[in-house]
């Protein structure tokens, strides 16, 4: 399928390269869990994810995730517009610091989390007054998820935020719109693809979250247990099928997450192409 | 009609001037309490009963042999993913084919599965449940609960780190160069290492230091692939996850703090590369 015109090198090495290393990275594990799975009879599955405590830790899962991502939707797009718009001290290095979650082990954000939010820590201790607990209870899980969320708003709506023409806003402020109308009608439209992709890859990776939840959930069942730790007692009971299969379920949900993600972007990469 | 543009405007200043710092302050509160506070907890629970007691769990054997072990990691990780990305690239970017879309797509994969996921997919493939395990026992090579299953998680959760930075790169740098020196008459290494390389420099270093901060800091794939055995299949996290289990307080975040000091020079070497990448 080369073109006829093709003089570079290389195409037969580097594409070779590339199939041999993705298939015994990616192509064939991946395969092997449906292969595992497809031994299994229907009933089997459907067995499996019915059990209460299974359904329960999908409960779990989507709605911290889903909450979680929802306040990182809200924050991120603050802290974009801060750091777009704003000037002031300490600038580049709150910027710098968004991106701690992505290079802080998730274990350590995990234990970290936990000692500031258990009621003997200096956050927890402050709430306990008002009798509420952060750790070990769901609150605690959205917590350590929206602390692993917020660099992937803040990344998605910075750059959108910075393109945008200001003379949008300066024509409405003209015409006689207040800030808050200017932003709710001029400068709110324009981020929203940016923003629900942010959400999208924010819920995605949420869903997954294993090293920063485990140490702050708690883990009691139908309580604070989340789906992937469900899947890591199944293996350490040996119980391969039941985890695969749960497995399943997640991989479902994290690839329909980024569907949809990437069906706003090509979407919105059109319209900004056909714009200008 | 200028006296009303110029009173809807004061009336704008004195409202933003609210609106802004309240704003600030919610960004300065949100940053300080979620990622700076966090941070500096590990630390001082590192420190809590005084520099001796750090110093020994730091100094202590299975913790130098989980250091070893996730250098030993993340150094695979970053050199197969350098190889792969490169490739990857240099394919993605330089020709047309069938299926480059799909290539693409699939290379990207990996960051969208879970990390226990990503452990139990290696799990399925060569442990005992796997038709190749009599394979694999026959020639002696462990590779679930051993060091090479931790470095295959590992590649695959960093999969596409590298290759993400290059390709957005070299495709907008389209191929006319390549060509021009390729109809010269230089060979294919030569294209790459004085006319594509220079272009690329700083991404690829970007993407390295992206790779290998996640690489250290794999905890759920590891987990699941290593069979948590002390001093042979321990990487950092999840040493700090015994101790911690353990209610060894003190010792985790000790060893904890060693990698929120990597993780502060990741930060710092990731602003320092995308400064001077955006100066070229």
């Amino acid at each position: 399928m080369k073109r006829k015109s093709v003089v570079i090198p290389g195409f037969g090495l580097t594409t070779g390269v590339t199939l041999a290393i993705l298939s015994v990275v990616v192509l064939i594990p991946l395969a092997s869990l449906v292969v595992f799975s497809a031994q299994m009879s229907a009933s089997e599955i459907i067995d499996v994810i019915t059990r209460p405590r299974v359904l329960s830790s999908f409960k779990v899962s989507f709605l911290t995730a889903f909450v979680a991502s929802l306040i990182n939707a809200v924050m991120g797009v603050i802290l974009a517009w801060v750091l777009v718009r704003y000037t002031f001290p300490l600038k580049r290095i709150v910027d710098g610091t968004i991106e701690l979650p992505f290079a802080l082990p998730t274990a350590v954000a995990g234990i970290a989390l936990t000692a500031l939010t258990a009621d003997t820590g200096l956050v927890g201790g402050f709430f306990a007054n008002f009798g509420i607990k952060i750790a070990f209870t769901r609150i605690g899980i959205t917590v350590a998820l929206v602390f692993i969320g917020i660099p992937f708003v803040v990344r998605a709506v910075q750059p959108v935020l910075e393109k945008l023409d200001p003379a949008y806003e300066e024509a409405a402020g003209v015409l006689g719109a207040s800030r808050m109308r200017i932003f709710w009608k001029v400068i709110l439209p324009e981020l929203i693809p940016a923003i629900f992709t942010g959400f999208g890859l924010a819920f995605g990776r949420c869903l997954g979250e294993y090293g920063s939840v485990v140490f702050i959930a708690g883990n009691m069942p139908f309580e604070t247990e989340i789906a992937p730790l469900i899947i890591m007692s199944e293996l350490q009971e040996y119980d391969y099928s039941s985890a695969t299969t749960i497995a399943l379920v997640m991989l479902v949900a994290s690839f329909i997450t980024l569907f949809l993600v990437n069906v706003v972007q090509n979407r919105n990469a059109k319209i900004l192409k056909g714009g200008s | 009609m200028s006296t009303a543009i110029q009173g809807g405007l004061h009336r704008d200043t004195k409202g933003s001037k609210l609106v802004r710092y309240s704003l600030i302050g919610i960004s300065l509160l949100f940053v300080f309490l979620m990622l700076i506070l966090p941070l500096i907890t590990v630390i001082t629970e590192a420190f809590k009963q005084g520099f001796a007691v750090y110093s020994k769990a730091v100094a202590d054997d299975y913790t130098i042999k989980a250091i070893l072990l996730t250098l030993e990691a993340s150094f695979f990780a970053v050199a197969i993913n350098t190889v792969f990305g490169l490739c990857a690239a240099w394919s993605l970017t330089k020709f047309k084919f069938k299926g480059k879309k799909i290539l693409a797509t699939l290379i990207d994969l990996p960051v969208t599965v879970s990390p226990i996921i990503a452990g139990l997919i290696f799990l399925l493939t060569f442990g005992r449940q796997s038709p190749i395990f009599p394979l694999l026992q026959d020639a002696d090579i462990k590779i679930v609960f051993a060091v090479p299953g931790i470095v295959l998680a590992t590649i695959f959760v960093t999969f596409p780190f590298i290759s993400r930075e290059l390709i957005p790169v070299l495709e907008s740098q389209g191929t006319d160069e390549e060509e021009a020196a390729a109809l010269m008459g230089a060979k294919g290494f030569t294209i790459f290492r004085r006319i594509t390389f220079p272009h690329i420099k700083w991404a690829f270093l970007y993407g390295v230091v992206l790779c290998a901060a996640r690489a250290m800091g794999e905890f759920g794939a590891v987990s699941v692939i290593s069979g948590h055995l002390r001093g042979k299949t321990n990487t950092l996290p999840l040493h700090v996850e015994i101790l911690f289990n353990e209610f060894q307080y003190v010792p985790a975040f000790a060893v904890a703090s060693i990698l929120v000091m990597l993780a502060i020079l990741i930060l710092v070497a990731r602003s320092v590369i995308e400064h001077k990448g955006r100066k070229k």
